[in-house]
């Protein structure tokens, strides 16, 4: 479970989060919307501690990761795949040692036949082809970038999965390949899960409840119905930008 | 608003309406903060370094990687600009050496000042160039496309993957490559003088030996082990703490090869007044 209690951040003059409560419960997806700039990143990397915040508290497992020795950081971050928003594929590496980098358990990342095997299933689960393990990032298309991100970040088997715009830059029908893979590695390992978007329509279809982030606070949680409900009208323009109002309405 | 209330408020990132309060003292105490975090956190990546040191697997395969980028490398380099640096030594020996004094002198002067500053310094200054750049520029992209940030976020320490292999392949590098330097600078400098002072190889070779005491050569080697702590943790810092996008970058960068370089200079400074 991710449970954050009221945090604050700021970075100089600029506050980015300012009293975030935000939980997410074993098992599910929570899909967080805000505009483009307002903080759903810094959220994100709040969570395996990329970030700490000035105020308030971050806890995954019951544990307060900012508060977290190094080691057992590290020990959670094992536990935790964070999937990039332009992928962060390490450029010298090729895409089979981005993924195997993703095993994180000591002994698994020695044993050479599993790191093989391993690869191999993750770039099926993210519907690659084998060939694509021999090919460096630099000659990766950007939905297909996006996809070997995924596949590191499931590489060590994690107990939670964060998004950050998977969909962004992509061309609709990519963006779909992703929303729908998000979906089946949802139903198929069964992490929780927080996917970070502009997208209305994607972040609905995957998220079982969704967080919408203005103004540095949660301004409303909850299903998608819910969210198209209701009458806060924030909330409001925020969906018809995407919907228009008649789907809102 | 004149164009010099604008400078200063970006220069020193205060609003404008403080800009008239400018003065010295603010200057100098914004400075010593500034220095002061600097020293602070390298002081800090120095201390996480050898926190790191017990994860040899994690860091000794790409120390390998990296001394062979550095060493083999900066060869050329290095020979080139020993071998000019050996040559015009030895043709300004030439032209300050007449009259009185005797020839095989300037065979002393050649091959102590290859030894003692030289070859440290310049190889030095050229490794802040090559390999200090390619750090912060490396470790820079890497931040701003968060690579590192993916690195931490698999669990791994940044440290060892990234810091460690780096730091300890220019440390023990550069003094290989000294080594060189020393030796391609006074063989052209030995050619060089044959013609310039018409000299023979008997004298050069005795004005060589008569001045020489193998401290000089450990004393070429400390601070070359110091220069390649110089040239290798600042761009590595530098890199690491990198702006937003392509001009943090290029700002690492070149705060990198200044500030290693400024750095090389005074760590020279301060070993010829210690250690001779």
């Amino acid at each position: 479970m991710i449970r954050l209690v009221d945090v604050h951040k700021r970075f100089g003059e600029n506050v980015v989060l300012d009293g975030v409560d935000f939980d997410v419960q074993r098992g599910e997806t929570v899909s967080l919307l805000g505009p483009s700039g307002v903080g759903k990143s810094v959220l994100l990397k709040h969570i395996n501690g990329l970030i700490h915040p000035d105020w308030g508290e971050v806890f995954v497992d019951g544990q307060q990761v900012p508060l977290l020795p190094r080691k057992e950081l590290q020990q959670l971050r094992t536990k935790i795949g964070y999937v990039f928003q332009f992928g962060a594929l390490f450029d010298s590496m090729s895409v089979f040692d981005n993924i195997k980098l993703g095993i994180t358990d000591p002994e698994c990342a020695g044993d050479d036949h599993y790191c093989r095997m391993r690869v191999q299933e993750c770039i099926d689960l993210v519907n690659l082809s084998p060939m694509t393990a021999g090919k460096y990032p630099a000659d990766l298309s950007g939905g297909m970038k996006k996809r070997v991100g995924i596949a590191r970040a499931i590489a060590g088997k994690p107990t939670y999965l964060l998004y950050d715009e998977p969909t962004s830059g992509l061309d609709p029908v990519n963006a779909d390949i992703i929303d729908a893979l998000i979906q089946k590695l949802q139903g198929e390992l069964g992490v929780t899960s927080v996917v970070v978007s502009h997208d209305v329509r994607g972040s609905f279809r995957v998220g079982n409840r969704i967080a919408l982030l203005t103004d540095g606070k949660i301004r409303k949680v909850g299903t998608a119905d819910e969210l198209r409900d209701s009458e806060d009208q924030a909330v409001r323009q925020f969906l018809e930008r995407d919907f228009g109002s008649a789907v809102v309405g | 608003m004149t164009e010099e209330r604008w400078r200063l408020s970006q220069a020193y990132r205060i609003p404008l309406e403080g800009v008239e309060k400018l003065d010295l003292r603010r200057y100098a105490g914004r400075m010593f903060l500034l220095g002061a975090t600097h020293v602070g956190r390298i002081a800090y990546m120095v201390f996480e370094i050898f926190r790191g040191l017990g994860e040899w697997r994690i860091w000794l395969p790409r120390t390998w990687e990296q001394a062979y980028q550095v060493g083999v490398g900066s060869l050329f380099i290095v020979f080139l600009t020993a071998g000019f640096a050996g040559g015009v030594t030895s043709l300004q020996a030439g032209y300050q050496f007449t009259g009185t004094i005797p020839v095989y002198f300037a065979a002393g002067v050649i091959t102590q000042s290859l030894i003692l500053e030289l070859g440290p310094v310049l190889t030095g200054l050229i490794l802040a160039g090559r390999v200090g750049a390619r750090y912060a520029a490396e470790l820079g992209t890497m931040r701003v496309t968060e690579q590192i940030d993916a690195l931490e976020s698999l669990g791994r320490s940044t440290v060892s993957h990234l810091i460690i292999p780096r730091v300890l392949a220019g440390t023990l590098m550069l003094p290989v490559l000294v080594i060189f330097a020393d030796a391609i600078g006074i063989l052209s400098g030995w050619m060089a003088a044959r013609h310039t002072l018409d000299i023979s190889n008997y004298d050069f070779v005795y004005g060589a030996r008569y001045f020489f005491r193998p401290y000089d050569l450990w004393y070429s080697m400390v601070k070359a082990l110091f220069f390649g702590v110089a040239v290798t943790l600042v761009p590595c810092y530098m890199g690491m703490n990198t702006g937003k996008g392509a001009e943090g970058v290029g700002k690492a960068t070149t705060a990198a090869v200044v500030s290693s370089s400024v750095l090389i200079l005074a760590i020279d400074a301060i070993l010829s007044e210690l250690l001779l």
